[in-house]
């Protein structure tokens, strides 16, 4: 690791100026992604500004038909949080089966989003689900917010102050994870929002990153069934394909995982 | 004081070290002024080194040195050898391309040292190593062994023509073309066995120490044997005299094979210690280690078993290519020779055996031994073979092992083994019988009712271990003897130091071999102390490896006890005016049979010492040394069984069963055999399902993390189910044969041999991950 200086921010506010006032800052939450990057010396940040201590940024509030979760909550906070369990309980769990339980103790949901790797699993909730993205300049919807790998509609210095997700009527996710890594191979998220629309949000198969798998939602509004899920075939085109798996073979996950998901949903 | 000796599962006493933080590793040992040495690695897998400007590094801050290759030449520290010499069929001596401790020249692979920087921190060291700018002009490069040794392929040595170190063989051609031309039946196959990264938890690590006014210098090393690696830095390396070099391996985290060679930088380290007259450590990073960790494995075979119309086997044919990577490791050369083409003899009676092995450069890794050492490679292949077999004849592939099952012994093998004892029958009927295979197609029936694949897979495994007699390794080209060294000290007041040539990096030794010297004296094993790794306390050794610490290591300790009872006996009989074939020591005591005559083991040890009062010229103390050296490899074998069930819509195996019968001779503790059947059965199902390494075609390596090395993790492992029986080893006087590798040796053919069954497609390549297992059930790719 580069020599790099530690601010602790109050406030999002000084977090942002604190920013500003570094000619090459970051912002620091769990740095479950970002620290090995720069024990790697592949990232080189002059300063790093922890939002992680900032009050009122981490917990989870629940109001009507509505998960709102700071985006400095951990991923056991989401995990244990009995509101989360019981208003989605698809989150919860994808939360509790993301990495090891020392990653899920450090890293955070804004962080998660904020760096968008095409395998993680928040996007794909955020995404289904249909959650807005509020940062201390705006909402953005989860539509908008996913513009690619690593990349996403946020500005340079926007900080990510929470996450509201809809409580749907129906919702699960299922995740083959990469057998070296364990972040996604393939996930699948299915949703049946409360106004009966259905969104189904795949992670670690597109090489944009997440994306919603049109056909199989077409597939799921018409017959919200496991079979019918489990029908659409994906096409190979545009998908990822390494060392793991190849495009054909994930693009058969995203079926089968697609199926197992609505069948788990009930 | 209770006894705890041979044959009980004693609690290991190195483990409140270990589990509580305390142990004490190379990385741990800090000194005054101690400086940090780091690498700058060759990013390219091939190229002409054209110049390097270490000016930059040199005047960064807290830069002590910036040393590069031509300085080592400089200084004439010699390149690193192979220490086995294996002459092609022709008769010409292997073709060994100098192998430099930083590349002066050329680099061929992906982190070969090319220069270090020493600094005052770890940080400042790196960054200035940022700071040397090396010049490279990139060369073509080759991984894959079938395209180095094509006309045209990129060459690495000059020494070695189409990239060839040497084409070996072994056993009788003619004989065997002959019997698989009139053969009844011929299974062919081709067969890979992966590249494996050993991964020991604990990383490499050296610290060098130079004191000037005596011109001596001390070693801290994360080594298996650090008498080999004084002697090699010594005699080869030209570090400095034996006499003035002392190595110290203290507690290792694992070596699996990795930690047997001193590597390139422990050399430099010494070298730039006396250098700069400071203290300088290194220890590797993880990305490091899979960059410069001698790998295991790489072999490319095509292996032909033919029987009679009876379903005997008549004769074996195989040609290997053996990948050496770029540069011939220490004991590279006899990895895919001796260790491995000796035992394809497997469990079975086969009377004409000939196999062609060429070990051929790539610009990779290193290649050398690895847990178990050509003979994981051997027992895949034939039992894969016997598998195969069983199925295009339809026989049980139970049946068909039993049938060309080797039952009388001693007996010889077609290929230099010959296997002292064993029955084979028995460890195949004891795991048949623990796994229910019996009860196996219900099983099945059961998986297919919830849409899975079930498989069951056998494996019968043999192996050689106890290295070695010295004289057999010296004539097939071994440059040492493998013996080894004990000493037994008895102090005044009866508690005993043992010093041992043989290296405990996670082993138990400090159990087990405590263990030999209670049951013997009849003392406690809180009495005993096992000494071992440092080569200023220690006589001469071999180190461990090879399974060889119980069958050769505590051999030599028992040598060496025998001669201190004989001792004792001299001087209980004296004392207590008995004949000396009267005496007995038994329980802490020393005793004077068919007579309540007896005197403590403690009196009798300050006897000794105090010398008041001994048998006429006898000289006091009691402390006796001994040098054993084995008559014979030992044979480990054993029936592994595994079941696995195939989830046919993601490709994912679960292994539900694991069964292992093993056959290891007398136990020591059977506990701490059943942890190293563990972890080797862990080994090898991480190779068979998990563990790939991946190279790009220009010779990067892909599987350089753990986000894409995939290792074996609990939730990926059944709980294993171990049994054992047991035919005494004749060779040795405990009766023991080695229990290390057998795990890693016996269980990937079982594994794959119950995907096999499972999918009812007789090929898929280690890993068999799940990407490649639903390709050969849904075949949208042929799945070679
Ligand atoms: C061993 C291991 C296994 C893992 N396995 C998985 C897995 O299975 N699935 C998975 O999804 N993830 C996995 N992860 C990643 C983990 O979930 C990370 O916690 C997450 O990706 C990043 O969150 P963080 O809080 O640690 O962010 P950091 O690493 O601190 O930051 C990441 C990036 O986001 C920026 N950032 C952080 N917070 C904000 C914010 N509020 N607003 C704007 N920008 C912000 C930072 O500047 C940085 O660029 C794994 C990580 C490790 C180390």
């Amino acid at each position: 690791m580069y020599s790099t200086s530690y601010h602790k921010a109050a406030s999002v506010a000084e977090a942002e100026s604190l920013l500003a006032g570094a000619s090459d800052g970051k912002y620091l939450a769990g740095g479950q992604t970002l620290i090995p990057t720069m024990k790697q010396r592949l990232a080189a940040p002059t300063d790093l500004v922890d939002l992680t201590k900032i009050p009122g940024l981490a917990g989870v509030e629940v109001s009507g038909n509505t998960v709102k979760i700071g985006a400095a909550t951990r991923h056991y906070d989401v995990a244990s949080s009995a509101s989360v369990k019981s208003a989605i309980p698809a989150l919860a769990a994808l939360a509790s089966g993301i990495g090891d339980p020392a990653v899920r103790y450090q890293g955070t949901i804004g962080g998660s989003l904020a760096n968008n790797d095409p395998s993680a699993d928040y996007p794909a909730a955020v995404l289904a689900l249909g959650a807005t993205i509020h940062t201390n300049k705006r909402a953005i919807s989860a539509d908008d917010y996913f513009q690619g790998m690593f990349t996403t509609a946020l500005e340079d210095s926007e900080i990510i102050t929470a996450v509201s997700f809809p409580v749907p009527a129906k919702a699960a996710y299922v995740k083959f994870p990469n057998p070296a890594s364990r972040y996604a191979l393939a996930g699948v998220f299915v949703a049946k929002l409360a106004d009966g629309s259905v969104r189904v949000a795949v992670t670690g198969v597109g090489e944009s990153g997440v994306f919603r798998a049109s056909a199989i939602e077409a597939a799921l509004a018409a017959n919200w069934s496991a079979d019918s899920a489990g029908s659409i075939a994906i096409s190979p085109e545009g998908v990822l394909s390494d060392i793991h798996g190849s495009a054909d073979y994930r693009a058969n996950l995203v079926s089968v995982l697609a199926k197992r998901a609505v069948a788990a949903a009930g | 004081m209770g006894v705890e000796g041979i044959g009980q599962s004693v609690v290991r006493k190195e483990d409140k070290r270990f589990i509580t933080g305390k142990g004490k590793y190379t990385d741990d040992i800090k000194l005054q002024g101690l400086t940090q040495a780091h690498f700058v690695r060759s990013p390219h897998a091939h190229a002409r080194i054209k110049s390097i400007d270490t000016s930059a590094a040199k005047a960064m801050p807290g830069v002590v040195a910036v040393l590069t290759g031509s300085e080592l030449v400089g200084d004439k520290i010699g390149n690193l050898i192979c220490g086995w010499m294996v002459h092609s069929k022709d008769g010409s001596p292997m073709k060994m391309g100098a192998f430099p401790a930083m590349a002066n020249e050329t680099v061929r692979w992906v982190g070969q040292a090319v220069a270090v920087v020493i600094a005052e921190t770890k940080n400042l060291a790196r960054d200035a190593a940022e700071a040397v700018v090396v010049d490279y002009e990139e060369l073509q490069a080759v991984v894959d062994v079938r395209e180095a040794v094509k006309p045209g392929a990129p060459q690495l040595h000059p020494e070695a023509a189409n990239n060839t170190i040497y084409q070996w063989s072994i056993g009788d051609q003619s004989a065997t073309d002959a019997a698989i031309a009139g053969a009844a039946h011929v299974v062919t196959m081709d067969i890979m066995n992966n590249r494996l990264v050993p991964n020991p938890m604990e990383p490499r690590s050296a610290v060098a120490q130079y004191d000037s006014a005596d011109d001596h210098l001390t070693l801290w090393t994360t080594s298996q044997n650090p008498h080999v690696a004084r002697l090699l830095l010594s005699a080869f390396y030209n570090i400095a005299p034996e006499n003035k070099l002392r190595v110290i391996a203290p507690d290792v985290g694992g070596g699996f094979g990795a930690k047997i060679y001193v590597y390139p930088e422990e050399i430099v380290c010494l070298w730039a210690a006396r250098k700069i007259d400071r203290p300088v450590k290194w220890t590797a990073d993880r990305s490091e280690a899979f960059l410069t960790d001698a790998h295991g494995r790489d072999h490319v075979s095509k292996a032909e078993l033919a029987f009679d119309a009876d379903h005997k086997i008549i004769g074996l044919r195989v040609h290997t290519y053996a990948n050496f990577g770029a540069y011939m490791s220490l004991f590279s050369s006899s990895v895919p020779t001796y260790l491995y083409a000796t035992l394809l003899s497997g469990q079975y009676n086969i009377p004409n055996i000939y196999c062609e092995v060429d070990g051929v450069y790539t610009n990779t890794v290193p290649v050398d031994a690895y847990r178990g050492a050509g003979r994981p490679e051997a027992a895949f292949l034939i039992e894969r073979l016997m598998e195969t077999a069983a199925r295009q004849f339809g026989m049980s592939p139970a049946d068909l092992r039993r049938k060309n099952f080797i039952t009388q012994f001693p007996h010889q093998t077609p290929v230099i083994m010959t296997y002292d004892t064993g029955d084979f029958n028995a460890s195949l009927d004891a795991a048949m019988k623990a796994i229910d295979y019996a009860g196996f197609p219900a099983r099945k029936a059961a998986s297919a009712a919830k849409g899975k694949l079930r498989g069951i897979g056998i494996s019968c495994y043999i192996e050689a271990c106890g290295i070695a007699p010295s004289k057999a390794v010296g004539s097939l080209g071994a440059g040492v003897g493998l013996w080894e060294s004990a000493e037994v000290r008895v102090n005044p007041v009866g508690t005993v130091e043992v010093l041992t040539g043989s290296h405990s990096h996670g082993q138990g030794h400090e159990t087990t071999f405590a263990q030999l010297i209670s049951t013997r004296l009849g003392v406690g094993i809180d009495t005993v102390q096992i000494i071992h790794g440092d080569t200023d306390k220690v006589q001469f050794g071999m180190g461990t490896y090879g399974s060889r610490s119980g069958a050769v290591g505590m051999s030599a300790i028992l040598k060496a006890v025998e001669k201190v009872e004989a001792k004792a006996r001299k001087i209980a009989a004296h004392l207590m005016e008995a004949a000396e074939g009267d005496i007995v020591i038994e329980g802490g005591e020393v005793k004077v049979a068919g007579t309540d005559k007896k005197m403590p083991w403690a009196l009798v040890a300050l006897a000794a010492y105090t010398g008041h009062n001994l048998p006429d010229g006898m000289e006091p103390g009691l402390k006796e040394g001994a040098f054993y050296d084995p008559t014979n490899f030992t044979f480990p074998a054993g029936s592994y069984i595994a079941e696995v069930e195939i989830d046919p819509d993601t490709g994912k195996t679960t292994v539900c069963n694991f069964t292992a019968a093993d056959d290891f001779g007398n136990l020591m503790n059977p506990m701490i055999v059943e942890g190293q059947v563990h972890g080797g059965i862990a080994q090898g199902i991480g190779q068979a399902l998990l563990e790939g390494t991946v190279y790009t075609g220009d010779g990067q390596l892909l599987t350089a993390s753990y986000m894409d090395y995939a290792m074996p993790r609990a939730d990926d492992l059944p709980s294993f189910d171990i049994h054992h029986t047991c035919t005494p080893c004749p060779g040795n006087p405990l009766g023991i044969k080695g229990c290390g590798e057998a795990g890693a040796i016996g269980s990937p053919p079982a594994i794959i041999n119950a995907i096999t069954d499972a999918l009812g497609h007789n090929h898929i390549e280690m890993p068999a991950t799940p990407d490649r297992v639903w390709h050969a059930i849904h075949s949208r790719m042929a799945a070679e």
